[in-house]
């Protein structure tokens, strides 16, 4: 190309450009669906909740429930319990949450049973702080489900729940 | 090793072909006429070791593709029916679970060959590169091959390594769905990586291919690491000798497999794989396969989520930049006597990962796999670049040549005493 025909762009060099650009979009356009089909398909999505009856779960008990193909940890917090997630001093955690807002009541702490590290499933009444213990690296968690220790970088994830009655809850 | 082939076409037929499709002609040229150095070590017969065991993969994957049913319900089953039901079904598992672990000591020792021996030098960085691009198909490969029998260790494996990538800020969850098609490890997992692992082979065969079209363009490496200079008198035809020696190299290869297959089959593997799959249990100690446990033990010494991931990362990939972090002249380790040392010290540091990576990550172990993990990159980053540039090097030969005829008077005064 000489300098020429830089300095006055011919009508066939838009053409070309116009045509390289829509050869382009269609490439991606057809891609697009070859990569779309690895999401989450329709049944997946539509595994949307699951209720849980709380009148068996004694003071102390964890019971895991599963929720879209996810464990859910449901823990009855003794009064202990409760005072130890409610007075940590947020400065001392990786990642600062008040235990008032991961909670509704403070009995029922309803948390994703899954390590934020690399999604090993954490085991109940273990580790320094009470809450969980992470088998795979060795991530501990509190009573609220806040990450204490070990290389997982966040709390275990509190799930949409709400209170169906004083005895029963819906998550998701 | 390129011009025109010297093949001549004897039969009719052949002619006839050879005007129209010249394969014979690439054929003989490639592994017959091909001109190999004379003073290749048994280190050199790794790649057509490695050529086999691709074949013995396949082959072996390929009928027990036949019994294997991809499905959450059935799949654990499935093995198990193959293990106790299908004709030899027992044998054609074991022969392929083994086969993999083979697979990797293989392309382990061939990788250390080209360490030792500076081989990923000019010319043959890309050669290099493409070698180190078939190792990570083959990471992928075992890995979804290892789900496969919906096992624990399969169920687990499977969640901790596509959960590496939420490590990667704002997209990474998007990202880890999208490899699952769900929110965890599930059925439509299982079918995708049985339709991965089937085809990943494949698609190693092709990039092989390019590995090997590359070393018949750059010539082979070999213990002096100096270039061939007079073809005729440093090298042998690759028929009938280097034929001979690697199918003798594989004979004894196969003693090895054998016995590990027929002997010691499960001595490899972990028995929680034989418990079924349990989304809502994991086991209390999760291992990778042998062949993952360096680079696992470099995930769990970082305390910190992201940048473990990228240090696993960087392990895979760092001996890729080897043609320029190793700034060396001298492509030969025999004639590096501080390099040799460096590369033992360097084989020792990726055992003891390797060792730590089957230990509990606490206490004395995530001590020592953080001091091990920090020697690796301290290899890699500034031990070679530096060595290159003041290490004080012993002279290399002439030629091949006269490093042959070195070795045949030392012989030969050894004889006279
Ligand atoms: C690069 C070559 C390959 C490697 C490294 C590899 C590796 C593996 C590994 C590690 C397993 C798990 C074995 C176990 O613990 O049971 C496996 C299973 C399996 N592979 Fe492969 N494989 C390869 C090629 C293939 C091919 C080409 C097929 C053809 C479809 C195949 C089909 C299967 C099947 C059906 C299973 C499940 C049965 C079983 O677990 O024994 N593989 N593979
Ligand atoms: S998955 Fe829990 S600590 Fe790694």
């Amino acid at each position: 190309m000489s300098d020429d025909t830089i300095a006055q762009p011919h009508r066939r060099d838009i053409l070309y450009i116009a045509t390289g650009a829509m050869a382009t979009v269609a490439a991606a356009g057809a891609v697009w669906p070859l990569l779309d089909q690895m999401n989450p398909d329709a049944t997946t999505l539509a595994l949307s909740s699951t209720e849980v009856d709380l009148t068996g779960i004694v003071p102390g008990q964890i019971v895991t429930v599963k929720w879209r193909g996810k464990p859910v940890f449901v823990r009855h917090r003794t009064p202990t319990e409760i005072a130890e997630a409610e007075n940590t001093p947020l400065a001392s955690l990786p990642d600062p949450e008040a235990d008032s807002k991961r909670v509704k009541k403070p009995e029922w702490l309803i948390v994703v049973g899954i390590c934020t590290h690399l999604g090993c499933i954490p085991i109940g009444h273990e580790g320094e702080f009470d809450g969980w213990f992470c088998p795979c690296h060795g991530s501990t968690y509190d009573t609220s489900g806040r990450i204490r220790s070990g290389p997982a970088p966040s709390n275990l994830e509190v799930p949409n729940y709400v209170f169906v009655s004083d005895t029963k809850i819906k998550i998701g | 090793m390129s011009g025109p082939s010297k093949f001549t076409p004897k039969s009719p037929f052949a002619r006839w072909l050879e005007r129209r499709l010249p394969i014979l002609g690439f054929m003989y040229d490639s592994f017959v006429a091909y001109p190999t150095p004379k003073n290749l070590n048994y280190m050199w017969t790794f790649g057509a070791i490695l050529s086999f065991m691709l074949v013995a993969q396949i082959v072996t994957g390929v009928v027990l593709a036949m019994h294997y049913t991809p499905e959450t319900t059935l799949a654990f089953a499935s093995i198990e029916h193959i293990m106790r039901d299908v004709n030899w079904g027992m044998f054609l598992r074991y022969a392929h679970a083994n086969g993999a672990s083979m697979f990797f000591l293989a392309v382990y020792l061939h990788i250390l060959r080209g360490m030792y021996y500076g081989s990923y030098k000019e010319p043959r960085e890309v050669l290099w590169i493409v070698g180190i691009a078939i190792f990570l198909l083959m990471m992928a490969s075992g890995f979804l091959g290892y789900v496969l029998p919906w096992g624990q260790m399969s169920f687990w494996a499977a969640t901790v390594i596509t959960n590496l990538f939420t490590a990667i800020p704002v997209v990474g969850q998007s990202i880890t769905d999208w490899l699952l098609g769900g929110y965890s490890v599930d059925n439509a997992t299982l079918n995708r990586f049985f339709a991965l692992h089937y085809l990943l082979p494949f698609i190693l065969v092709a990039v092989v291919a390019i590995h090997v079209w590359a070393l018949h363009v750059t010539g082979q490496n070999n213990p002096t690491g100096v270039e061939v200079k007079e073809v005729e008198k440093e090298t042998v035809p690759f028929t009938p000798f280097a034929t001979m020696k690697d199918a003798f190299g594989i004979g004894a290869f196969l003693v090895l497999y054998a016995w590990m297959m027929f002997f010691v089959p499960n001595y490899l593997g972990h028995p929680d794989n034989y418990i079924e799959a349990n989304p809502m249990v994991t086991p209390a100690h999760i291992v990778p396969e042998w062949y993952f446990l360096p680079f696992y033990a470099v995930l769990r010494a970082i305390p910190n989520k992201l940048l473990g991931v990228i240090a696993l990362f960087s392990a895979v990939l760092i001996p890729a930049a080897l043609p320029w972090l190793d700034t060396s002249k001298v492509k030969s380790g025999r004639y590096r006597p501080w390099f040799r040392k460096a590369f033992w010290v360097f084989v020792a540091v990726s055992l003891g990962l390797g060792y730590l990576g089957a230990q509990p990550a606490e206490g004395v172990y995530l001590w020592a796999a953080r001091i091990l993990s920090a020697y690796y990159f301290f290899h890699f980053l500034l031990l070679l670049p530096w060595l290159g540039k003041h290490e004080k090097t012993r002279p290399e030969p002439e030629s091949i040549s006269s490093s042959i005829a070195a070795a045949n008077a030392v012989t030969e005064d050894a004889s006279h005493v």
